[in-house]
């Protein structure tokens, strides 16, 4: 290795003389520019001399390498070069094999598949495809990775599917992997590839045999029950890797080849999903993943949560449950936020399974709640998303809201603030609430929620909320009338949230007699005219108006028309948007009527009634007859139309697939003539598609302009009204939308007993015992500390306990009785009131216990640190001295933390070559390779008192 | 599925980009710019992950410079986290003791390897030594390559006198 080591070095600086002055230069006063801006300025330069030098004929091939590595860099650093692809293309195609790598790589970092380009490298790759040269052909194959589109599949795929036997390893590997993106790209390509995948299973070579779970992967996915047949065998290779039968090459930090195990097991997840008998074969292996695995390193871990993910997908067995509990808790008592986030991931997974197991975890989950790291605590949000069920759902919704206040993401506020309305819809627990709530959200999120909630809420609160109790209905709106009276002195509304309270006050406004009409147009033409460039919520104001005028004229009532309205009425009449203008004609002409019919048009609180329509429009059929007679084409029933248009689509889709299938979709017949206007062509022909359609379109629209033009021609009111209450109606029905009041999704069938069970297995589960324990008592004196609040557990008690908000005190103490239990040994069932009295006993023995593990514990860290101290004092205080004292301390500090779970013998180095290399101006471990480094850079010309002095810090320390 | 690896300074230089799906070029500088505001920003003790649009992004700092990976919301972020490490050490054997630096001067060399070990956004291959013997082989070639093109360019000169 170490000459292998040496070997790279040397190449890196072969290279590195190779590269011309130029490029070397460019790269050290990028590093050197001190703003984004300067940067851009020396890239622009860059890419204008590129250009130049490009356009001259005969290029060396030599300088052609650097010019495409050069406008690699500028891309990478985001700019166009995208006069040069030709160049990389070009590139591809040369016979030699130092270049063509060139060619490839720049190729591949500068095109996606659908690139105009691709079209020209894909007969390179071909050619490519079928070379002696191994090392070509893994060229070739990661450039069809990166760039073969759905439509030039076809032209490599038969190679590929060769490539499959080919007699190395890595081009078998990587053969595998184009698969896999084809099936991604089109799953139709390779479905008929499926027995080579299973072949590629029992291939010689884990690396082959790891590549093919990806594709399988994929393709259990979409269809588990095909593949049930390879469990058993999916299960031994797992178990055959678990007992470190692969070489140890794919060891990786003392695990055997973990990510292979890590695949297997999300396939295992998908196949044994709700299948008792797949699932059965996977209890052992499973079991003794779990306790193989070293929870110590960072990828024990991720197996152990991958076994977690595992069982929770698969049918529940109660010893494996147990193990994932165990594993879920440990993650979750864990100071790293990583293994806490990690262990609430776990802990959404289980309670799907079981949701009493969230309530062992309370504080620790309130703990991540008010974490300050963001990650953790939108996670933890998504946990309590899940378990919410009627009991704490106002303490969930209302910490969600006041999350959603504090964040400035749109993407997340939008998330949570549907996750609050989800919530509330199912699971609200007075209707008070409900309005409260979704006031809340559109406040503060109203124009990041879906149009579908506004109309929800809306219809809620017309159609009342399915009682039959006309009183509280009446009483809902009253309030909710209140509410919005008050919210709209806030300055700042936004929009969906106006038309909402817009419409409620035109409704319900005068409704209870509280406020009175003109109050209320008051307040209306206010909304009209402080959101005056928002035509929505102004059309939404004008007919709240229109309502409540007319409510008042039914009821034989004068209103008096207020100046302001006056004047919006005017605005609007004038207004360029049309709809506006309807709305103010409509509303002139209903002032006019008399009462009667008035209320015929407008009948209060009509917006829950269906409206019947006769379709068939008998009162038009004088003027179709007429007609008819003076020459018109008859109707076309809407069946019929889009019966023609969907033969017309699939017809031309069919043609259109024809085409693309041949090569990139270009057509070289000629287009048809169009036809003159007939009646509808026969689909015979697919190079028609195009005129039909557009020949069918116009016969609706023919045929609404003569609707309207009749209406317009015996203007009746009813039509008026019919078109009014349609539209409101229209705005009102609300297709798919869920509404569960009151149901409870999680029922909890007597939770005490399952988790007193739970608590006393873990002791009979043996292995970490004494380690768990140890954690209990830690964390239970954790909370003796009487930091942790009463209102925290306050908070804990409502967020998961039912029996827990009677006893508020006991809500704190209850958690470390049932920890000590199998310390104490005291028996399981106790009464509450036994409950009080041991806990304040409890802290002696606890202290007891403590005493050794914390001892160890400090022996444990402190004797690194002092290790650290006497093995390198130079070394420290040379980094704290350097250029950037405050920075690379940080850093430094930072990588031990990182680099703990390493192999001790890279430890060991590192911290022996600490030593010497205090003396070498702050250098990695290799002394020699420092200072080669050192001289490079030198040559280079970059000096270690730039502003980056880390540019020399080894990655690893 | 991995969807790009970004390195970026932490001073928020770009090092390294590679992108797995596609994304426009303006598209992929925005990707940029937001990423490295949302990590380069948080503290040491904090998560190595950050949600981000829908997606997932496992980022792990060495020395000073911050190696991203952005994955599906349903991936395993510890075994991500895992990957990258798996690419450092990689990395790390090649240039021996790597440093910022070598990717700066050497970012193709650092392409060629990343290749090898990620490919269509997924582990390729997992064992170090096979990674190296790959690399290794490939750059034996060039070097023969090289000598070649010198040779030949020699009888030419010679050929010339």
């Amino acid at each position: 290795m170490e000459q292998l080591k040496s070997f790279g070095r040397e190449l890196a600086m072969g290279s590195q003389g190779g590269s011309s002055k130029e490029f070397l230069d460019l790269v050290k006063s990028i590093g050197e520019a001190r703003s984004k801006s300067e940067e851009d300025r020396i890239i622009l330069r860059e890419l204008e001399t590129l250009r130049r030098r490009l356009s001259e004929p005969d290029i060396p091939r030599r300088k052609m390498k650097e010019y495409l590595l050069r406008l690699a860099y500028a891309e990478m650093l985001g700019h166009d070069a995208s006069f040069g692809y030709i160049h990389a293309v070009k590139m591809a195609h040369d016979d030699n094999i130092l270049l063509k790598r060139t060619g490839y790589l720049t190729v591949a970092l500068f095109l996606d598949e659908g690139h105009d380009l691709i079209i020209l490298i894909v007969n390179t790759i071909q050619k490519d495809l079928r070379s002696d040269n191994y090392l070509v052909v893994s060229a070739a194959l990661v450039a069809v990775c990166k760039l073969i589109s759905e439509e030039t599949i076809p032209a490599v795929l038969p190679q590929v599917v060769e490539l499959l036997g080919h007699p190395k390893e890595a081009v078998r590997k990587k053969a595998v992997m184009a698969l896999h993106r084809f099936y991604q790209r089109s799953p139709s390509s390779v479905s008929h590839l499926v027995s080579n995948f299973r072949k590629r299973l029992c291939d010689n070579d884990p690396g082959v045999m790891g590549a093919t779970l990806c594709p399988l992967f994929d393709l259990i996915l979409e269809d588990a029950n095909s593949y049930k047949d390879l469990v058993v065998s999916l299960v031994s290779i797992l178990k055959q890797i678990a007992e470190k039968r692969l070489p140890t090459t794919y060891d990786y930090h003392h695990m055997p080849a973990p990510f292979i195990q890590i695949k297997l097991l999300k396939i295992l997840a998908l196949l044994g999903s709700g299948d008792k008998q797949a699932s059965s074969h996977m209890y052992t292996v499973l079991t003794e993943i779990f306790r193989k695995c070293e929870s110590s390193s960072n990828i024990g871990n991720a197996i152990i949560y991958e076994c977690v993910c595992c069982v929770s997908s698969i049918y529940p067995n109660s010893k494996v449950l147990d193990a994932a509990i165990e594993a879920t808790s440990k993650f979750l008592k864990s100071e790293s936020h990583n293994l806490k986030y990690m262990g609430i991931d776990a802990l959404g997974r289980l309670i799907r399974i079981n949701p009493d197991i969230a309530e062992e975890h309370q504080l620790a989950v309130i703990d991540c709640l008010e974490d300050p790291d963001d990650t953790l605590k939108w996670k933890t949000f998504e946990l309590l998303y899940k378990m919410t069920k009627s009991t704490n759902v106002e303490v969930i919704v209302d910490r969600m809201i006041d999350y959603m206040i504090n964040i400035t993401d749109s993407h997340y506020k939008t998330e949570i603030a549907s996750r609050c309305v989800e919530l509330a819809e199912q699971f609200a627990p007075s209707n008070q609430w409900f309005i409260q709530t979704m006031n809340k959200v559109f406040e503060h999120a109203g124009d990041l929620v879906n149009p579908r909630v506004a109309h929800n809420l809306m219809r809620l609160i017309a159609e009342g909320f399915g009682e039959d109790d006309e009183g509280a209905d009446t009483q809902l709106r009253s309030s909710a009338v209140d509410s919005y009276l008050r919210i709209l002195g806030e300055p700042k509304l936004p929009s969906l949230f106006l038309q909402v309270i817009c419409w409620v006050l035109g409704e319900y406004g005068t409704a209870d007699g509280k406020y009175s009409a003109s109050y209320i147009i008051g307040k209306l033409c206010d909304v009209a005219e402080a959101h005056s460039s928002d035509d929505t919520v102004k059309a939404y104001a004008v007919s709240a108006i229109m309502k409540i005028f007319c409510f008042e004229l039914a009821a034989g009532r004068k209103v008096e028309m207020l100046p302001e309205c006056q004047t919006l009425i005017d605005e609007v009449l004038a207004s360029h948007s049309t709809d506006l203008q309807q709305r103010a004609y409509e509303f002139q002409a209903l002032l006019g009527l008399s009462p009667q019919v008035i209320e015929n048009v407008m009948p209060p609180d009509a917006s829950c009634e269906d409206i019947e329509i006769d379709k068939s429009l008998p009162f038009l059929s004088n003027y179709i007859n007429q007609a008819i007679e003076n020459g018109a084409r008859p109707y076309i029933s809407e069946s019929e139309r889009s019966g023609t248009a969907s033969t017309i689509a699939v017809a031309s889709a069919s043609q259109y697939q024809h085409d693309t299938s041949s090569v990139h979709s270009l057509k070289f017949e000629a287009y048809d003539l169009p036809k003159p206007r007939g009646p509808v062509p026969s689909i015979q022909s697919s190079s028609m598609s195009s005129l039909p359609t557009i020949s069918s379109d116009l016969v609706p629209v023919s045929e609404a302009t003569y609707t309207t033009r009749e209406e317009q021609q015996n203007p009746k009111v009813q039509t008026l009204a019919d078109q009014i209450s349609a539209e409101i109606g229209v705005r009102l029905r609300l297709d798919g939308v869920q509404k569960k009041w009151g149901r409870q999704t999680y029922s909890s069938p007597s939770a005490p007993s399952t988790s007193s069970s739970s608590s006393t297995q873990k002791p009979s589960n043996g292995m970490v015992t004494s380690e768990t324990i140890r954690e209990n008592t830690l964390d239970s004196r954790k909370q003796q500390i009487p930091e942790v609040s009463a209102e925290k557990q306050r908070l804990a008690a409502s967020l998961f306990g039912k029996k827990a908000v009677e006893k508020k005190t006991q809500a704190g103490t209850r958690r470390p009785v049932k920890e000590i239990q199998p310390a104490v040994a005291t028996s399981a069932p106790e009464a509450p009131k036994e409950d009080k009295v041991i806990a304040p006993a409890a802290p002696p023995p606890d202290l007891l216990d403590l005493g050794e593990p914390s001892e160890t514990a400090t022996q444990t860290i402190d004797p690194f640190k002092q290790l650290e101290g006497l093995l390198g004092p130079g070394a420290g205080s040379d980094r704290a001295s350097g250029p950037g004292p405050s920075v690379s301390a940080v850093a430094t500090a930072d990588l031990m933390s990182m680099v703990t779970d390493m192999p001790p013998i890279i430890d060991s180095k590192s911290s022996d070559k600490g030593v010497i290399s205090s003396t070498v101006a702050k250098k990695g471990p290799n002394v020699k390779d420092a200072l080669q480094k050192d001289a490079t850079a030198r040559q280079v010309g970059v000096t270690l008192t730039g502003n980056n002095p880390n540019l020399f810090k080894d990655l690893l320390g | 599925m991995i969807h790009f690896v970004l390195l970026i300074s932490r001073q928020g230089k770009v090092r390294l980009t590679k992108w797995y799906s596609p994304y426009a070029q303006k598209e992929r500088s925005k990707v940029i710019r937001e990423l490295s505001g949302h990590i380069l920003i948080r503290g040491p003790k904090l998560c190595n992950f950050v949600e981000w649009r829908g997606y997932k992004v496992v980022y792990r700092r060495y020395a000073s410079l911050y190696f991203c990976m952005c994955i599906d919301a349903n991936d395993n972020e510890l075994e991500v986290l895992e990957i990258i490490h798996h690419f450092v050490e990689i990395l790390d054997r090649y240039f021996g003791s790597v440093c910022e630096l070598d990717l700066i001067f050497n970012f193709h060399k650092a392409y060629y390897i990343l290749d090898e070990v990620l490919i269509a956004g997924e582990l390729q291959e997992s064992s170090k030594k096979n990674v190296a013997r790959l690399v290794a082989a490939q750059d034996s070639l060039v070097e023969a390559a090289k000598e070649e093109s010198n040779s030949i360019s020699n009888i030419i000169a010679q050929a010339a006198k």
